[in-house]
């Protein structure tokens, strides 16, 4: 009977020791989170005096570059898939993962070819295991995701969509990352971010938007402004799938303390009841024994 | 006196953002100096220096990656990859 308690008193103790760990990681992202999303606001005025300047050149020159034609030559797709690198998030990649699976069977339905890129170790897991193929992958940052790193995939992905339909030249670019809403919101969002959809209406801040100069010429200034402005936009993607990583991690190990705390009380419940039970059982051992031995003398 | 609304934006921060005399930046035919009241220009920049002119205060000098340069009824853009603050001056990080 004293193996039953004993068997709580453990369990008591490794939840315990569980309950500390979820504490301490709940702790970390909490204080990860702030940073990550001072990062985004940090980046918002770069992609915001881009995204005025797109739309600026976008309203006077006629816009007739590589990067926002539709190609009709090839098949082919380009799928960025922006996952964490560690679990102990929830759902997080898990529905960041099944968002993509519904796009990729979508286009695949429309007869397209598809060519994945993902970041982050858990979706590179989740593909590999089941035999598909990786065109790219980065790994391990996902938390913390740099401007290299965002400039590394946008360069990867910007050659494929100008690359040959013979070598593998892809026709779309559609990003599936996780949209930092609030603390407790977040959202898998898909994007098509190329071919580029200019939208013209954005300088509507300015009444009467200025007839600019282009400097050397307006064709050479949109040739360094989109590939900058497709590289904004993966970055902040990034940046806000690593708040978003963070944010879900937060709340996953919040509620795994709670649980391992309802936990300890059960089982400390359950030892009591076990401890109160040996007891009475060893009493009316003793009594039954003492009224046995005086029936006898 | 007039003067420019001077941004200074690198990729994952703002650098610099205030009042100016003067801006000039490495474009991509040579040096191009703004100061108030230039005609709207946009231009690609090259690495080098950028010198940033304040209405109090001394000149700044900021190397930057390449990037590119707006300028709109006085008010100036400065769009680039990667800053490095130079000559002294602490960084807004």
């Amino acid at each position: 009977m004293a193996g039953q308690q004993r068997v709580y008193r453990q369990r008591i103790k490794s939840t315990q020791s569980l309950k500390k760990i979820f504490r301490a990681m709940e702790l970390m992202a909490a204080s990860r989170i702030s940073k990550a999303r001072a990062r985004v606001t940090a980046a918002s005025p770069y992609s915001r005096a881009i995204t005025q300047a797109v739309s600026a050149v976008a309203t006077h020159a006629d816009i007739d570059h590589p990067l926002t034609t539709e190609r009709h030559d090839t098949q082919r797709v380009a799928v960025l898939l922006v996952t964490s690198d560690r679990g102990m998030a929830g759902a997080y990649s898990a529905s960041v993962i099944r968002e993509g699976e519904r796009l990729i069977e979508q286009l695949t339905a429309e007869g397209k070819e598809i060519a994945l890129y993902v970041t982050g170790r858990r979706a590179v897991s989740y593909f590999t295991f089941r035999h598909r193929e990786i065109v790219a992958q980065w790994t391990g940052a996902s938390d913390a995701p740099t401007v290299e790193t965002a400039d590394e995939i946008s360069e990867t992905l910007l050659e494929a969509f100008l690359a040959d339909a013979s070598e593998g030249g892809v026709g779309e670019l559609h990003v599936v990352y996780t949209q930092f809403v609030n603390m407790v919101t977040q959202t898998p969002r898909v994007i098509r971010m190329l071919p580029l959809e200019v939208v013209e209406g954005v300088a509507t801040e300015h009444d009467a938007v200025p007839l600019y100069e282009f400097e050397p010429s307006p064709e050479v200034v949109l040739d360094s402004l989109l590939p900058r402005y497709i590289q904004s936009r993966i970055f902040s993607c990034l940046l806000q799938a690593a708040a978003s990583e963070l944010a879900s991690r937060q709340r996953a190990m919040h509620t795994a303390t709670e649980n391992a705390e309802d936990l300890i009380r059960m089982y400390t419940r359950l030892a009591n009841q076990a401890r109160q039970a040996e007891i009475t059982q060893e009493i009316s051992e003793i009594v039954s024994g003492a009224d046995a031995l005086a029936a006898s003398s | 006196m007039a003067h420019l609304e001077v941004d200074l934006v690198a990729a994952d921060r703002k650098v610099w953002s205030g009042e100016a005399r003067m801006v000039s930046a490495p474009a991509a035919d040579g040096e191009i100096g703004i100061l108030p009241g230039h005609a709207p220009v946009l231009a690609v920049l090259h690495p080098g220096a950028v010198r940033i002119t304040p209405t109090d205060g001394s000149v700044r000098h900021v190397e930057v990656g390449s990037g590119f340069l707006s300028v709109d009824d006085d008010r100036v853009t400065v769009v680039v990859d990667s800053a490095q603050d130079g000559a002294g001056a602490a960084s807004t990080r």
